[in-house]
């Protein structure tokens, strides 16, 4: 954890400097503007530019981080302290199934649309990583699904992208909708 | 009209049958959000926020969407203490002081004992809270009504000081998540020059249209917040059988008397520590606990099941979420994470947080303090009447539930704003808290910032445009100024805290 600790605060200073570069940008229709020059408290009564309060704040948060790592040093944090493994084998197994499932499900998203993600990510979990039995996950996985078709594309008229599956719900916008 | 008219008015509205439904469903979902461990009122509001959309449009009206979300609040209040009790682990973090003497009530075999104290003292803490508020929110909605640009400005810095100097939590790490929200909140175009800025990796695609609160609020609390619980508790929970009966029930009632002091310090303590900006639920029951503890005769008890050690941080927990929505409604600041939820929603249905919602939504207003008193009557009953039930369903395996908030979280930020981009950073943000939570560094204050951050800069600017770039107009005006000395002091608190340490120790 200790490492982990220092790893973060380099992680969010690092951060914090690209911001504040990222806030000096001028906008991009005038390649005149110069870099940092919107920042301040502009004299000409028009008060503080675009990037002064996005400037200001990651400059803050550079502040933060480092004091976040002088307290790493000083081991003045019981995180900073800490000899506990950051993430042990278990963390690591969970990080990866779960949000592997949850990655794979946004990708499947873009092919079979949400109708068809949901099931196969709720049996997923429900089956593979919860252990629970065949019928409950196929009736939840079903389940789920349907009610959020009569919730969302039926009630609220909030159409949820479909992608290849689309042409199976004709037949169903042409009841409902 | 004189108060009591709007407020009978008001709770005739929220009697209307819809409403009324409204309200039971927030009260049993809350129940529910409270009493599972790894939810709270927080990742139930946030996370159903999306879906009050239709209520709306089925209703027609603003205050239905609010009643039932404020309902959910209440119920997690009720819903935390039945967690704390018979799994001797908090629902929800507002309900962690209902732990130090529930706990070892329910280890006695007492639990029935204490589940009904929790219940009655939540209910007279929520009940005197919303007395307190009907008194007192109109008057503060006038005073808030005079504030210009500085005053608004020194009350938000008032609330990112008050996370800083009673918030508990390292202190470094509390200003790094502030400012991380305020940034989040600061990207796609600049309001006042429109000048497009932070667009990151120079994406326009991604962050032209400005990171939405919902995204970074359910990324944290629907899927971070999540992945933290199931990694440290592993799924595996221990649950204390509780025994009820209607006799035993009729008993514990008839001895729930013995609690009222600690009901009375919970009930006035949490509810002006809920006014506080940023303070909310959590300190409120655990200041409450500390108090009701030091003014006891026998403060050894404390600990070991003393009845008053369960009544008041449960009243104190109720007392404060309705404190919180003080600042909330009145002056646009909300007093707690879940307030600042309901803030956001407040502005997606439509409607504009400030002192003016008094003066120009009473349609809104009254009807939802209406809703406060019935909310609380109808948890106080639902709890008291299906305790057995929610032990069973507090059985139900995370492995069910995980998946099915991680399925809501996905179709909720869709449904919000249909951009599967906005879903993708949902999952990254929720990730990136995941790491973050483990290493203890606070996310409510970055939730609280992004929602802040759309008022909070525009004041700050448009005050320097009006003082001509001095900083002194946030301390040479009348009302500003106190704020800001306050919002000063608070920041430098831990600081003396610290040098006066450096100095002992020598």
């Amino acid at each position: 954890m200790r490492i982990a600790e220092l790893v973060t605060a380099i992680i969010i200073a690092l951060s914090s400097i690209y911001l504040m570069w990222k806030s000096g940008e001028g906008p991009s229709w005038d390649p005149t503007a110069v870099r940092f020059a919107n920042i301040g408290i502009n004299v000409d009564n028009s008060g503080p530019g675009s990037g002064f309060w996005p400037f200001w704040l990651a400059a803050a948060m550079l502040v933060a981080a480092i004091a976040v790592m002088v307290n790493w040093h000083l081991r003045a944090t019981p995180e900073s302290r800490s000899e506990e493994v950051y993430l042990d084998s278990y963390g690591k197994r969970m990080l990866l199934t779960v949000c592997g499932g949850l990655i794979a499900f946004l990708i499947l998203i873009r092919f079979i649309g949400f109708y068809g993600a949901i099931p196969l990510f709720l049996f997923y979990y429900i089956y593979f990583l919860g252990r629970h039995s065949l019928l409950a996950a196929i009736a939840i996985s079903a389940a789920v699904p349907v009610f959020c078709f009569f919730f969302f594309d039926v009630a609220m008229r909030i159409v949820l992208p479909k992608g290849y599956l689309d042409p199976l719900f004709i037949p169903l916008y042409d009841i409902f909708l | 009209m004189d108060v009591i008219t709007l407020l009978i008015d008001g709770i005739f509205t929220a009697l209307q049958p819809l409403n009324l439904g409204l309200a039971l469903l927030g009260v049993v979902i809350g129940l529910f959000v409270g009493a599972m461990p790894g939810l709270g009122s927080v990742n139930g509001v946030a996370i159903l926020l999306p879906f009050t959309f239709v209520i709306q449009q089925i209703t027609g009206s603003v205050s239905s969407p609010m009643i039932f979300l404020a309902a959910i609040y209440y119920g997690a209040m009720y819903g935390g203490a039945i967690s704390s009790i018979t799994l001797g682990i908090p629902g929800a973090s507002t309900a962690v002081a209902t732990t130090f003497d529930g706990r070892p009530l329910a280890l006695q075999g007492k639990a029935d004992r204490a589940l009904v104290i929790a219940a009655l003292a939540s209910f007279v803490g929520g009940t005197v809270s919303t007395i307190l508020f009907t008194g007192a929110a109109p008057l503060l909605a006038s005073v808030a009504l005079k504030f210009g640009n500085p005053e608004i400005f020194a009350l938000m810095l008032l609330a990112f000081a008050t996370f800083v100097g009673l918030g508990g939590d390292d202190i470094p790490k509390t200003i790094i998540s502030i400012c991380l929200g305020l940034i989040l909140s600061a990207v796609g175009f600049d309001i006042i020059s429109g000048a497009p800025r932070l667009l990151l990796f120079d994406s326009t695609a991604w962050f032209s249209r400005g990171i939405q609160f919902l995204v970074l609020a359910i990324g944290v609390y629907g899927i971070g917040e999540m992945l933290w619980t199931i990694n440290s508790t592993r799924y595996k929970t221990e649950m204390t059988e509780a025994r009820i009966t209607l006799g035993r029930m009729r008993a514990a009632l008839a001895g729930a008397s013995e609690a009222w002091k600690g009901t009375l310090i919970g009930s006035l303590l949490g509810f002006f520590v809920g006014i506080l900006p940023a303070a909310g639920a959590t300190p409120g029951s655990l200041m409450a606990y500390g108090v009701a503890k030091m003014v006891s005769k026998d403060p050894s008890k404390f600990g070991h099941g003393e009845p008053d050690g369960v009544a008041a941080p449960e009243s104190a927990n109720n007392s404060a979420s309705t404190g919180a929505m003080l600042p909330m409604m009145t002056l646009g600041i909300p007093g707690s994470p879940t307030t600042a939820v309901l803030l956001a929603g407040m502005v997606i249905w439509g409607l504009t947080p400030g002192p003016r919602l008094f003066t120009d939504q009473p349609d809104f207003v009254w009807p939802l303090i209406g809703s406060f008193y019935i909310s609380n009557l109808i948890a106080v009953v639902m709890n008291l009447a299906f305790i057995p039930l929610f032990l069973r369903v507090l059985r139900m395996p995370f492995t069910i539930l995980a998946p099915l908030i991680f399925v809501l979280s996905v179709v909720g930020v869709f449904a919000a704003y249909q951009n599967i981009y906005d879903v993708w950073l949902m999952l990254f943000f929720g990730i990136g808290a995941f790491f973050l939570r483990i290493l203890n560094y606070p996310l409510a204050p970055a939730v609280l910032a992004i929602v802040l951050g759309p008022i909070a800069e525009p004041t700050l600017r448009q005050s320097l445009i009006l003082s001509d770039g001095s900083w002194m107009i946030f301390l040479n005006r009348p009302i500003a100024g106190p704020i800001t000395i306050v919002a000063i002091v608070l920041i430098l608190l831990p600081l003396v805290g610290l040098i006066r340490r450096r100095l002992l120790r020598r």
